[in-house]
């Protein structure tokens, strides 16, 4: 296990080696094996045997999510079938599923993955790991599974559902790691408090390895509270493994890379340019050793950014920031993108208003207007019109500086901001066609 | 000190006759109503015989109403009864954030003012012989 931990420590430059080793082979292999890279390469003008360095991968076309549905099932293998010891599927809610396969050394590194959770956790054979992802095609389930195996765990396949007997479990086994979604979790606090439990005192968890879902820190105060344990966040998807392509440290500070098995890029999801670490854009994979189906830049539409500096823990893998949204999100305002949640970071640092708004855009000549409109806080002292007025020149100077865009606040009556049932509708956009 | 109810509305069609809808099924008397209004929204300041119960009537209502202390002091209802008063503030160097007038006597008016410091204005007022109106003095 010290060995399968060494590589967290590894100098930055030998990972990066490693990297440029793994990448070179990767997009050979994948010219010469899979035909839509073939194709796609060509077409593109770029030289898979010409790659040098890791900035040279600059160079290569971008994989979508469409690519992998117009090629299902089996067509970007990269190894005979035979080879192919398992499948995965995405849920396909949007549209055609999307298919991952492992080879035995893919199934492997996938477990090593996941179970660096645990290790960050201080976990290992001493712990009972109750996994409640779902098993199936779904990731989740197999990928935490493989990772307490991995990390020596005394394992718990409890599957999702049923929600009483996961408790009983959780309670009469003593279960001190707990994979799930965190909604999962925090469905399974809430009904175990609702069954007169405490979780606190009759559970005896210590982390939760939690994810598949965005959540935001608030939810994770909560659930840290109600279940007595740490959360860290594990993030990952189908189309390049699956949970364990990053999780969070103990320090809880951003989400170590499992970067000697991924090479990441963030870009702006607009132009496709590159961006600096610390700058926020579009998470971009590259495979550094899947065997079976290995991605070249594949466009994940997650945004993030990678934290510059290293991280207290000591670990040398990149960190990418908690998840902020998905590239459908985006607004472009006059030009610069803008993500719902950094307004809703800005947002957090006023506690005059409530977490509600909604953004419209409209178009006054040529020029784009922004208005953000927010709903008082109750205990808001608002009886002067200044202290209204110095709340949005507070919040817009706030924006401005957060965002780089001028946007105009406005403080709406409480509740005239529509609630949905579903995805709340934070943009409305009644610029039209006309520009 | 009196209490006064603020309200915080939209400057749109229909809102103002909402909240007076909603006090009026709460059984709340108004004495005195006032709007400071804005090209987006409005402030709508009441006197009222029961704040505690108005904003209650209205936050379930879903608006924003917060019970605000304002000064409310009785004058002599003649011309320069106003100005007079106002000559104790100069004194005292304080900014007067908004005011209104309401009369409830023949005799005297009522004259709403909101202080910066209220301690020492109403230390000054009662010092130069002004009479403080409270909740009770207005049922």
């Amino acid at each position: 296990m010290k060995k399968a931990q060494d590589i967290l420590t590894a100098p930055h430059e030998e990972l990066e080696a490693l990297q440029l080793e793994g990448v070179k082979k990767t997009v050979i292999n994948c010219y010469e094996n899979v035909p839509f890279y073939h194709d796609l390469f060509d077409e593109a003008g770029f030289d898979p045997y010409a790659v040098q360095t890791l900035e040279d991968l600059q160079k290569a076309p971008f994989t979508t999510k469409q690519d992998l549905r117009d090629n299902y099932p089996f067509q970007m293998l990269a190894i005979p079938m035979e080879d192919v010891r398992e499948i995965h599927m995405s849920s396909g809610t949007t549209g055609i599923a999307t298919v991952g396969a492992y080879s035995e050394y893919d199934l492997d590194f996938w477990g090593d993955c996941f179970a660096r959770g645990i290790w960050y956790a201080d976990g290992g054979p001493s712990d009972i790991a109750h996994i409640c992802y779902g098993y199936g095609l779904f990731t989740g389930g197999l990928g935490a599974h493989y990772g307490c195996i991995k990390a020596g765990c005394t394992t718990i396949p409890m599957s999702a559902g049923n929600t009483e007997r996961q408790i009983r479990v959780m309670r009469e086994m003593g279960s001190t790691i707990l994979c799930c979604t965190p909604s999962y979790a925090m469905h399974l606090a809430d009904t175990a408090i609702a069954m007169g439990i405490d979780p606190k005192k009759e559970f005896k968890l210590r982390a939760g390895i939690h994810g598949a879902e965005a959540f935001s820190d608030n939810f994770r105060k909560d659930l840290e509270e109600k279940l007595g344990y740490k959360v860290l966040d594990v993030y990952g998807l189908t189309e390049t493994m699956g949970p364990g392509v990053a999780i969070e440290c103990m320090e809880q500070n951003g989400l170590h890379l499992a970067e000697d098995h991924f090479y990441a890029e963030i870009i702006d999801p607009k132009t496709g340019e590159v961006l600096p670490d610390g700058e926020w854009g579009e998470l971009v994979l590259t495979t550094v050793d899947r065997e079976a189906t290995p991605v070249i830049r594949y466009r994940t539409r997650d945004i993030t950014r990678i934290l510059p500096g290293e991280c207290a823990c000591g670990r040398t893998h990149k960190r990418i920031d908690r998840l902020h949204g998905r590239t459908d999100d985006m607004l472009i305002i006059r030009g610069v993108n803008v993500f719902p949640s950094q307004i809703e970071d800005v947002m957090k640092t006023f506690d005059q208003i409530s977490s509600w708004y909604q953004i419209e855009l409209t178009r006054k000549g040529h020029l784009d207007v922004v208005t953000l409109k927010v709903e008082p806080n109750p205990d808001f002292d608002f009886d002067e019109v200044r202290a209204i007025e110095e709340l949005q020149r507070n919040m817009q100077a706030r924006l401005k500086s957060a965002l780089s865009v001028g946007i105009r606040v406005r403080i709406v009556e409480p509740r005239s901001i529509p609630r949905s049932e579903g995805k709340a509708v934070r943009v409305v956009d009644l610029r039209g066609d006309d520009c | 000190m009196l209490e006064q109810v603020t309200v915080f509305l939209e400057n749109d069609k229909g809102r103002l006759r909402a909240l007076t809808r909603v006090l009026a099924d709460a059984q709340v008397n108004m004495y005195a109503l006032t709007i400071a209004e804005t090209s987006d929204y409005g402030l709508v300041r009441i006197v009222c015989d029961d704040p505690e119960g108005a904003v209650e009537a209205l936050r379930a209502a879903d608006m924003r109403a917060i019970v605000t202390k304002v000064l409310a002091v009785e004058v002599p209802n003649r011309p320069g009864g106003l100005a007079d008063l106002l000559g104790v503030f100069e004194q005292l160097d304080l900014n007067i954030e908004y005011g209104y007038c309401f009369s409830v006597k023949g005799a005297t008016a009522v004259d709403v003012l909101k202080v910066a410091d209220p301690e020492r204005s109403m230390a000054a007022l009662k010092d130069a012989g002004y009479n403080l109106v409270t909740q009770q003095d207005l049922a």
